[in-house]
């Protein structure tokens, strides 16, 4: 689906932020207000709190154009991660404030909490992400349960192929689990899946 | 690979046959039966998983995990783990990953969110380029339109829609069949007499017809190609509409007064993007009917300049419907900028608001000591009238007052509607 748009368009949408055109703005959002509000609806279950994180995160990059280093990776990989960080600060000060009024669960389980909503965003994240012909196959052989032969058959590509697609999607899939990245997809090249 | 896995001498049911022909003795006498001796028959033995290489076996844990593989391969997976360390270290990656699998969560975004969403970020940091404030109801409702086609479906592109409109020289309601994806290139070819008057790229290109009407150029564009319209439509359109925004921008409130001609007649650039605005948001009503999707009407502020646009050219259209002896005669002769004959439109709702329609002469200024008669009726009500897509005489307005004025001012109102 969405693809990683190309530099250029990234480093000219950066100039023009900084040089405050408004309808610039208005393109950003429409190429990447689905994917914030999406990620941050991943991490904390709720409509409201995930327009507020939306409103934040581009708020940011608007105040904060100069912040994007396009040598890191995608505009759309930064502004996953801020979206990412965003939520899952927020579920975490969320759930700390429950607990100091006395909320069930203890501090562990807030923390696993977190981690989880964390991981299930990544995860949405690089599936977005990945190469189309991996996540086609995933798609077929999770969601529709076919095994991989099947799968093979319906993507017209050796079976051999079918496996390699499934064991690659799975194992790109598999870092958003990575505890030692600290929830930080940005640092670890997280927009550059393959 | 060696071409013989057993090797030699390892036993190989051939060798035992040859070497075995001549000596009776290797050759054990046949077992009684288990059948036969009445002691409980043993389990069945499954068949021995399939004996697969290292790389084979790597190969199918993505499978493995996804539970997609057969039973055996299965089975000869799970033994190689248990021998295998990398492999038993991979193959529990992989399952925890396949619990991160989650269907994708389409959720729609709330159409307002848009603008809340700039208007926050442009009161923390004032934009040194804005965007017109005349040209903010057509950057909204392409955002919107967009969004509603980016949930729709690669078939439903080809859904039947019957574009309609009021046709003011037969007095009658008229329409043309066209596709969802049609509709778009309606738009594209429309939104590009803006393009051409901004000196950008006309999305006709050699093909613009001599004669500029929004009608002309549509079915030009439909008859190019012996295909319909598919989504492909949508990029050229939505690439158009961000460079209009764009491009009056740079240009600057002042650009506002420039001339966009449509043919027939002509609108100052600030009141064709309202136009354009309009018919976009008519239009996607028009798909969203199509293909069975809620969808609402604009923003109360811009739905605002959409019905002042229509109450401003009123008059206009009042008048030439009187040429056309389609209205009856002006009752007084009014000098311009003076005050006039005039019928008070209120229109409710949020956005609505109260307009004084002059009667007599577009160069009349409407005025309430001289209403003559008073409509009201509901903002989108009085949208759809505009677009044709209800007639006059039946659209639900409380009217009070002189009804020749009013049946006048109705049908001019469906006479502003065109492809």
């Amino acid at each position: 689906m969405a693809k990683d748009a190309p530099p250029r368009w990234d480093r000219r949408m950066q100039q023009r932020l900084a040089r405050g055109e408004a309808a610039a703005l208005g393109e950003l959002y429409d190429r990447f207000a689905s994917l914030v509000h999406s990620l941050a609806h991943r991490v904390l279950d709720d409509e409201d709190a995930a327009d507020r994180v939306t409103r934040e995160v581009f708020a940011h990059v608007w105040e904060n154009p100069e912040a994007y280093e396009p040598k890191q990776g995608s505009m759309r990989s930064w502004i996953a991660s801020l979206a990412h960080s965003q939520a899952v600060q927020r579920l975490r000060k969320q759930g700390a404030a429950a607990l100091a009024e006395g909320g069930e669960g203890s501090a562990e389980d807030l923390e696993r909490k977190v981690r989880e909503a964390s991981a299930a965003a990544r995860a949405d994240y690089i599936v977005t992400s990945m190469p189309a012909p991996l996540r086609a196959a995933l798609e077929l052989a999770y969601f529709q349960r076919r095994d991989y032969r099947q799968t093979a058959a319906d993507l017209g590509v050796t079976e051999d192929e079918a496996r390699r697609r499934l064991r690659l999607g799975l194992q790109l899939l598999s870092s958003a689990n990575d505890r030692k990245n600290g929830g930080s997809p940005w640092r670890q090249g997280y927009g550059r899946a393959t | 690979m060696n071409p013989d896995p057993f090797g030699p001498g390892e036993g190989r049911p051939g060798d035992d046959e040859r070497s075995g022909a001549s000596s009776q003795a290797r050759i054990p006498s046949p077992r009684e039966s288990v059948e036969d001796s009445g002691l409980p028959l043993p389990e069945p033995e499954a068949p021995p998983p399939p004996v697969l290489e290292h790389d084979v076996l790597k190969s199918l844990l993505g499978a493995w995990a996804l539970a997609a593989c057969a039973p055996e391969e299965a089975e000869a997976v799970e033994l190689h783990l248990g021998t295998c360390g990398p492999c038993a270290d991979e193959a529990l990656r992989l399952r925890d990953a396949v619990g991160l699998l989650q269907p994708e969560e389409s959720l729609d975004l709330d159409p307002g969110l848009r603008s809340r969403v700039l208007a926050g970020c442009l009161d923390k940091r004032p934009p040194r380029i804005p965007v017109p404030d005349w040209a903010v109801a057509y950057d909204a409702e392409t955002a919107r339109l967009d969004a509603l086609l980016q949930d729709i479906g690669d078939g439903e592109w080809h859904a039947p829609v019957r574009l309609k409109w009021y046709d003011g020289e037969s007095d009658r309601p008229v329409n043309r069949r066209t596709t969802v994806a049609g509709v778009i290139a309606h738009l594209l070819t429309v939104d590009g007499l803006v393009a051409v008057a901004l000196g950008l790229e006309d999305p006709l290109g050699e093909l613009a017809p001599e004669e500029p009407t929004p009608r002309a150029r549509t079915e030009t564009y439909w008859k190019a190609s012996h295909f319909p319209p598919t989504r492909t439509v949508r990029m050229p359109w939505r690439e158009q509409s961000h460079a209009l925004v764009r491009t009056v921008s740079f240009a600057g409130g002042g650009s506002g007064q420039l001339s966009v001609p449509y043919g027939a007649f002509s609108l100052p650039l600030r009141d064709s993007l309202v136009d354009r605005a309009f018919e976009c948001w008519v239009h996607a009503g028009d798909i969203a009917d199509a293909v069975d999707y809620p969808y609402q009407p604009p923003a109360p502020r811009h739905l605002n300049r959409m019905i002042d646009l229509a109450a401003r050219m009123l008059p206009s259209a009042l008048a030439e419907r009187r040429r056309e002896g389609r209205a009856a005669p002006p009752k007084s002769l009014v000098r311009a900028g003076s005050p006039g004959r005039s019928l008070r439109l209120e229109v409710e709702g949020s956005g609505g608001g109260e307009w004084l329609i002059a009667l007599d002469s577009p160069g009349a200024v409407g005025s309430a000591d001289h209403e003559v008669a008073h409509v009201a009726l509901d903002g989108v009500e009085f949208c759809r009238l505009a677009a044709g897509h209800v007639l006059p005489q039946e659209a639900a307005a409380g009217q009070d007052g002189d009804r020749e004025a009013i049946r006048d001012v109705l049908s001019a109102a469906a006479s502003l509607s065109r492809m």
